[in-house]
């Protein structure tokens, strides 16, 4: 067995994290790659296309009922899916109460210290949206997973996003060991999509993995609560995913520390690229709409 | 056994700055400005001490620098620890993980009457214990079942607090949510309490935060049986920030009762829920501690247009002159029971300082304790012919160091917020012959050889308010000072550096 690798996916809630990450987790365990799936969402959504199921049951909702985290095995939270793969989901509260980010930190020290890592190649780590405090950045620290792979697009929130995670990367890199892999472009069709998520790469000093084209199977899929590799191995779709696995499979031990760049810069990265207008152009617009309505 | 004493503001000041020299440049200028000798001013006398000093310069309730050791508490100390924990006919949950609640257990000594665990319950300890599964997921049901159980375990609770710990703050649980569903389903009065302790810069902000809770959970509540029964009378006063420390507030009580005023509310020591809720009816609010509960005064004083005034039971002088003033917001016979109740323990008072003045005179005190003592315990202590070398406030605000004024002389040492290190060196320096402070200070204390007083337990003694109060503060204070143990504190194989009285 080679050395226990550890990734992560963060980005923008909603950018297809989770889509993203099973469907190229599904195409690793066609490498003969044991996984193990760890979510860290309290949506807890991060296996079903894998277990093909609604939703398992978390880790904390386990504890809860039981009593606490002692109180189980580790046998009670994994399932097993696709091909082998392991599944467990941390879970969390009901949005609004609680603390959604201390049930992360419970939840991946309990499948550490209770023998989840022993006996795979891969964990992978699927984690909500920003990061918005200690809890969900847990995946980051030390001793977690090595390289983090962002899931972006084209879209402004999307890249700011993908910047923040830079920052949280950044702040971690130099006590432990975590690298930025590189992004993931999900593609949304916007403007010049392929070029900005380069843009943004050459930026923070990272790698444009892979450019994931839109593809409606994805859903097609997704309905059947399957990955497009279980419900259509031979389509275009599937080789792209298969593609992104062979990519960060080959990219073990290359990520970088990431160079954040600031807000102004980022905004002007996209007025460069003509998504956003500077405000005197905006203002020579207005002026020439004016002319034409008294004209 | 003072060894050798320091005279002057000059020598006071050449103290602080030796001190100060300790500390890296930041902090020196940081602690530089809470740090002062009281100096002249053009302000006239107090009528009653005849001081007038200028302590005001004094910086203070500014956030203690990390690492110093402060004797500061939190926000839930304030709340729990000093203003709600003695209501005696509620219970107090301690919510949140079980540590704050376990090492306030048992209270301050408030002393009360009734019988534990069936009607009262300021000794008892309640958690909601959190654990990580109520961090996680939120602690609301948990604290719900709790109020159920305790409503179910002891039925002749009136009421229910939640004071929260910081964990609550910052998880966000709605605990006031909770408290209006179960005052719905049990029918008691439950008030949720945001004191986290994290919140402000010492235990200052939860008494602030304490009296809101009062404000909007008990008394803008709706009105209760115990309110709308009770028929105020001319003479009805509510004894305000009065904590019944060794049976203080009782000690107080008699006095005001023997001048022919009707206590209907001490708050909050020996008290109970309706005495909150009736406070409104009171004609006039007596404050002790100032600095705890002026909040609930002046919102009773806009709200209800009743008037406040402070008052001080500790010394003979100082209980006259506060007699005299209360006696005067009310009528003749009043005014003439507080002379006829004066006089008839001025025999006591002669007895006590025939007894113990000669013994005390001339001795010098330096106090560090929290929110009135500081300088209302001063005149006590002159009243016995001592003299205060320094004293300083745990978590005062301006306007306390402004009233301290009236009460320590021109050249008197002031610390407000004292570290760890300092205290010990001016006590070092000074070399006072009683220290008066909390229990963390007072076996290094005792150790350098300075008898030593607790001053907010009154170290398992009291009361020390009133006269009766006086007497036992009399009699502790040279047991502490004339203990014939501090004669044989040199070893006797040593020759002394400086021999010992």
């Amino acid at each position: 067995m080679s050395q226990l690798r550890q990734i992560a996916f963060y980005g923008k809630g909603g950018i297809g994290k989770s889509t993203t990450s099973q469907n190229t987790l599904a195409a690793l365990v066609e490498m003969d790659q044991k996984i193990l799936i760890v979510g860290c969402d309290p949506k807890a959504d991060s296996t079903r296309l894998i277990l093909n199921t609604k939703l398992q049951d978390t880790v904390l909702h386990l504890a809860a009922e039981a009593g606490s985290v002692e109180d189980l095995e580790v046998e009670d939270v994994v399932k097993i899916g696709y091909k082998g793969i392991k599944c467990t989901e941390a879970g969390g509260p009901e949005p609004g109460v609680g603390c959604a980010g201390r049930g992360v930190i419970t939840a991946i020290n309990f499948l550490e210290e209770n023998g989840a890592y022993d006996d795979v190649d891969y964990v992978s780590y699927d984690v909500l949206g920003d990061v918005v405090c200690g809890g969900f950045a847990m995946p980051i620290r030390e001793n977690k997973a090595q390289e983090i792979y962002i899931v972006m697009s084209g879209e402004m929130m999307a890249l700011y996003a993908a910047n923040n995670i830079a920052k949280g990367i950044l702040k971690y890199a130099n006590s432990g060991g975590v690298r930025l892999g590189g992004l993931i472009c999900n593609e949304r069709k916007t403007d010049r999509e392929l070029e900005l998520a380069e843009a943004l790469a050459a930026k923070l000093g990272c790698k444009m993995i892979h450019f994931v084209p839109r593809d409606n199977v994805v859903q097609h899929a997704e309905l059947r609560r399957e990955t497009v590799i279980q419900y259509d191995p031979t389509c275009q779709q599937a080789q792209e995913y298969r593609e992104l696995a062979r990519k960060i499979h080959a990219n073990s031990g290359q990520g970088v520390i990431p160079t954040p760049i600031t807000m102004e810069e980022l905004e002007q990265m996209l007025l460069d690229f003509g998504i956003m207008q500077s405000e005197e152009d905006r203002e020579k617009q207005i002026a020439e709409m004016e002319a034409k309505m008294k004209a | 056994m003072a060894k050798d004493h320091v005279s002057g503001p000059e020598e006071l000041e050449s103290i602080i700055q030796e001190v100060l020299e300790a500390y890296p440049a930041k902090a020196q200028k940081k602690r530089a400005k809470h740090l002062s000798v009281t100096t002249a001013t053009e302000e006239d006398p107090d009528p009653v001490t005849g001081i007038a000093s200028k302590c005001d310069s004094t910086k203070s309730n500014i956030k203690s620098i990390p690492g110093v050791m402060t004797i500061r508490g939190c926000a839930y100390a304030g709340s729990k620890g000093v203003v709600w924990g003695p209501i005696k006919d509620m219970v107090h949950i301690s919510h949140g993980p079980v540590g704050c609640g376990q090492y306030s257990w048992s209270q301050r000594r408030n002393l009360y009457t009734g019988t534990t665990g069936v009607d009262s319950f300021v000794t008892m300890q309640f958690t909601t214990d959190f654990q990580e599964k109520d961090i996680v997921f939120g602690g609301d049901k948990k604290l719900e079942k709790t109020i159920d159980e305790i409503n179910e375990l002891f039925p002749l609770a009136n009421g229910v607090t939640v004071q929260s710990e910081c964990p609550i703050g910052l998880i966000g649980d709605d605990i006031e949510a909770v408290a209006k569903k179960k005052n719905k389903d049990i029918g008691k009065t439950i008030v949720p309490v945001r004191c986290e302790g994290f919140r402000g810069v010492s235990q200052s902000l939860g008494h602030h935060i304490a009296n809101d809770a009062i404000r909007d959970w008990v008394i803008e509540a709706p009105e209760s049986e115990a309110k709308k029964s009770y028929e105020p009378g001319p003479y009805d006063v509510n004894i305000i920030g009065d904590y019944n420390i060794g049976g203080d507030a009782w000690a107080s009580r008699i006095l005001l009762e023997e001048i022919g005023l009707n206590v209907i509310g001490c708050w909050s020591g020996d008290a109970t829920l309706a005495e909150m809720e009736r406070a409104p009816k009171a004609q006039l609010n007596l404050i002790h501690c100032y600095r705890s509960m002026n909040y609930i005064c002046r919102y009773m004083e806009e709200k209800y247009n009743i008037g406040w005034m402070e008052y001080n039971f500790f010394g003979p002088t100082q209980i006259a002159a506060s007699l005299r003033a209360i006696a005067a917001k009310f009528d003749e016979t009043i005014q003439e029971n507080a002379e006829k109740v004066i006089a008839k323990y001025q025999p006591l008072v002669d007895q006590v300082l025939a007894k113990y003045k000669p013994r005390l005179e001339g001795k010098s005190v330096m106090l560090y304790v929290g929110g009135l003592r500081p300088r209302h315990v001063v005149t006590a202590y002159d009243d016995l012919g001592m003299v205060i070398a320094g004293t300083g406030y745990e978590f005062a605000h301006n306007d306390d160091y402004k009233r301290t004024g009236h009460y320590v002389k021109e050249g008197t040492l002031i610390y407000d917020d004292v570290t760890g290190y300092e205290l010990e060196k001016f006590i070092e320096k000074i070399r006072p012959d009683l220290v008066g402070s909390g229990i963390k200070e007072k076996y290094p204390v005792q150790k350098m050889g300075i008898p030593f007083r607790q001053m907010h337990s009154w170290d398992y003694s009291g009361p020390y308010h009133g006269y009766d109060g006086f007497a036992i503060f009399a009699r502790d204070m040279d047991m502490a000072i004339n203990n014939p143990v501090w004669g044989l504190f040199d070893a006797p194989w040593e020759t002394p550096a400086v021999a010992a009285e």
